[in-house]
């Protein structure tokens, strides 16, 4: 008879979900999902909330990237106020985005993921995690830990809050940064990047090693990616274009605020997370595994394969070896870990870069603002892909509508698809066990949802 | 054996365990003496429903659990159940556990709008998911629901404070609760009298920047709305507290100085004794925007 097999929770992921299995009668995996419930509320109860408090209130969201949704907020309020942000306080909102990018990326791969593949899929649950690394390569996790400590404590100590920010304000930023604290914060950039480059050079040793093997047994989807750039086609964090491309390579290039002209949010009855789809595709939405349509992806894989290149040389060395292996665009779910990998090379660069621009410590940090009537779009590329925040103001400044588009949403149409390809070619070989539900939840793992 | 320790997160961001990884040394060290049972961001330890099926989780038994996280739903209900069963002494982890936290502002409307703003879309014709089921009336602090045996509130707690109760509880050392409040641990200068007006935080504080932050102005005196005086301390540990060393105002994200207090209450009074109008306020319910559980905020009823 049909069954559902359930795995509750998913875990080592940064927030609540469960995969439910469907067997039809004779044993074959009929569907298999990836659901998702909790119902927030924050694009309901910040209305009517004056919209400069908006920032400290939507980090909330997450406290893995507080940082991604303040300043995503703080761009889309600077837009309603029509207030144009100081050169200074873009460069100090950068650097905050760029070192909460980093201790995200440690805490991912090394504290989420890397069990998987240090310790081995088959191993025992009370050791597959952060204490068993601990208890294997005792140096190697305290290393991590330390590092992944250090990038948190640098936000802390320049911008008061690492966890639920407050320092990003509509108009800029809320302190200069003094000489001193330029110093000390190159100092530790250095000791990260120094890290970056290490945890590459292990990863591919220790980890990536292990992928051609896994990334056969779990498959791989065929989707397009969401990303931004600069005008160069560089790859960017804080700012820039999105660029949405498809299956076969192709793009059209769009600044955040027409995001509706191009995608488009769809609901599910089995998940509250909504689903996006590229609307500009013409093929509308389907999760049909053999012929997906409108679905894309987001995130660290997809980032590298819409840019052109990295603007930083340690992360362009890496990516050009990365493209020489896998081409462009690489389409295997587990090399997310790898793009992951570079990406944090690259945040560690670019810290360093911004510390070295000389305006980085003018104390012009802050544009005063008005409340007023309009409509802001703010986006940044979080850790877990794009992440777009969207305001209407009335006359007093309070807010009157919001739309929230969070990285994990544009991923949850292929996370669906690559749950049920797993799960289908798993069981089709092997026995229900804990070792092949787990190999399910890689799956889903190396989107960082 | 060593001592058990067992993580949920029910109504929450996960900042609280962030929190906890953030106390580096402090995590190692503890890792060296507790064994952790249950961690679903960590660890894989899943929920096994019980044998007689009545729709119970259950899950290991620890000496102490951490609950991170207000409830909203009959599933955080179940999991909040069945850790306050499996542990000897239970932790509200984080401001959402023991007074509702950001979360908790959608008390100020029924469920259903919610619902409603979520999923309507641009027609109003969406349709509300079936997994949606489940939703309790609103966002209740976990010691609405079960007992509670020790309170560690913060958005995020301070690292080292969390490592410190746990040592502490491991150690049967007492633990005692700071009756401090923000003010009480912040370094700015103050006057006695300050603004009459209140402003909204749309230009930066006035201030040195070359100068450390006891040479800055109060922030309430300088007429900006800043909640020290009604907010538990110890965000900043034995410096100043966080947002004030960022140059922002406090917002609360402690809870009240006194358990059962009323932030926004205790802030009218707090404005008023300084002399502050505050009939310019905008948007008071949002005092409560840490502790809108125990049903301090409510749906407003409507005028017909």
């Amino acid at each position: 008879m049909p069954q559902v097999i359930s795995i509750h929770p998913v875990t080592r992921i940064e927030g609540h979900a469960r995969i439910d299995i469907h067997l039809d009668e004779s044993g074959r995996v009929s569907d298999a999902r990836l659901g998702i419930s909790a119902l927030r509320g924050f694009e309901q109860f910040v209305v009517g909330r004056p919209a400069e408090e908006i920032p400290r209130i939507v980090n909330r969201i997450c406290g893995i990237c507080p940082w991604m949704h303040h300043l995503a907020a703080v761009k889309a309020i600077d837009g309603c106020f029509g207030v144009v942000p100081t050169p200074t306080g873009h460069l100090l909102r950068e650097l905050c985005q760029v070192l909460a990018h980093i201790h995200d990326k440690i805490l991912h791969f090394f504290f989420l993921a890397a069990p998987d593949f240090v310790l081995g899929p088959n191993s025992d649950y009370s050791v597959r995690n952060i204490m068993g690394l601990v208890r294997r390569e005792p140096q190697l996790a305290a290393q991590v830990v330390r590092m992944r400590q250090l990038a948190q404590m640098m936000l802390e100590r320049f911008a008061g809050k690492a966890i639920h920010p407050v320092a990003g304000v509509v108009g800029g930023f809320a302190k200069p940064m003094s000489e001193e604290e330029r110093r000390g914060l190159a100092a530790d950039g250095q000791a990260l990047l120094d890290f970056a480059a290490f945890a590459l050079d292990y990863a591919k040793g220790a980890v990536f090693d292990r992928f051609r093997e896994d990334c056969n047994t779990l498959g791989t989807i065929t989707t397009g990616f969401l990303g931004t750039v600069d005008d160069g086609g560089n790859l960017r964090l804080y700012d820039g274009r999105l660029r949405l491309m498809r299956r076969d390579g192709g793009w059209v290039e769009f600044p955040a605020s027409e995001y509706e002209h191009y995608l488009a949010e769809q609901v599910e009855p089995w998940s509250s997370a909504k689903m996006v789809y590229a609307k500009t595709w013409n093929e509308g939405f389907s999760l049909d595994p053999d012929a997906p349509r409108g679905v894309y992806r987001v995130n660290t894989l997809a980032r590298l394969n819409v840019c052109d290149r990295i603007a930083t040389p340690k992360a362009q060395a890496a990516l050009e070896e990365f493209r020489h292996e896998f081409g462009r665009p690489a389409q295997g779910t587990l090399l997310y870990h790898w793009a992951r990998l570079i990406e944090l090379l690259y945040a560690c660069e670019r810290v360093l870069e911004l510390l070295a621009d000389e305006r980085i410590t003018d104390p012009k940090v802050r544009t005063s603002a008005s409340p007023k009537a309009g409509r802001g779009i703010g986006h940044v590329e979080a850790p877990r892909g794009t992440l777009i925040h969207d305001y209407a103001t009335d006359d007093k400044g309070c807010i009157t509508r919001a739309n929230l588009i969070v990285g994990t949403t544009h991923n949850i149409a292929p996370m669906n698809l690559s749950v049920r390809q797993a799960a289908a070619r798993l069981l089709d070989e092997g026995e229900v066990d804990d070792e092949l539900l787990n190999r399910i939840e890689m799956a889903v793992r190396a989107y960082d949802p | 054996m060593r001592p058990r320790l067992s993580f949920e997160w029910l109504h929450a961001c996960s900042g609280c365990e962030i929190s906890l990884l953030n106390s580096g040394e402090g995590l190692l060290g503890l890792l060296e003496r507790v064994e952790i049972v249950h961690f679903p961001l960590l660890m894989d330890h899943k929920y096994r429903h019980r044998a007689d099926g009545a729709g119970e989780i259950d899950l290991p038994e620890a000496e102490i659990g951490l609950v991170s996280g207000g409830v909203a739903s009959e599933e955080h209900l179940a999991v909040l159940q069945a850790m306050r069963k499996s542990c000897t002494t239970l932790i509200g982890f984080g401001t959402c556990a023991t007074h509702g936290g950001i979360p908790a502002l959608r008390n100020q409307r029924p469920v259903a709008d919610a619902l409603q703003t979520v999923f309507a879309g641009a027609d109003g014709q969406g349709a509300i998911p079936a997994a949606m089921a489940g939703q309790l009336d609103r966002v209740y602090s976990i010691d609405e629901q079960v007992k509670v045996d020790v309170s560690l509130p913060g958005c995020p707690p301070r690292p080292e404070t969390i490592v410190e109760v746990i040592q502490a509880l491991l150690d049967r050392d007492s633990l005692q609760p700071s009756e401090k409040s923000v003010c009480e641990t912040c370094p700015t200068m103050r006057a006695g009298k300050g603004q009459a007006t209140v402003r909204r935080f749309l230009a930066n504080a006035e201030y040195d920047p070359g100068e450390p932050i006891d040479k800055m102005r109060c922030l309430l005196e300088q007429g900006l709305v800043c909640m020290g005086p009604v907010t538990a301390g110890g965000c900043g540990g034995k410096s100043a507290p966080l947002c004030i060393r960022a140059r922002v105002p406090c917002r609360g994200c402690y809870g009240p100085v006194r358990p059962g207090g009323n932030q926004l209450l205790d802030m009218l009074n707090a404005l008023a004794s300084n002399g502050m109008h505050h009939r310019d306020l905008v948007d008071r319910p949002s005092l409560l925007r840490f502790s809108g559980a125990h049903g301090l905020l409510r749906p407003v009823r409507r005028r017909n």
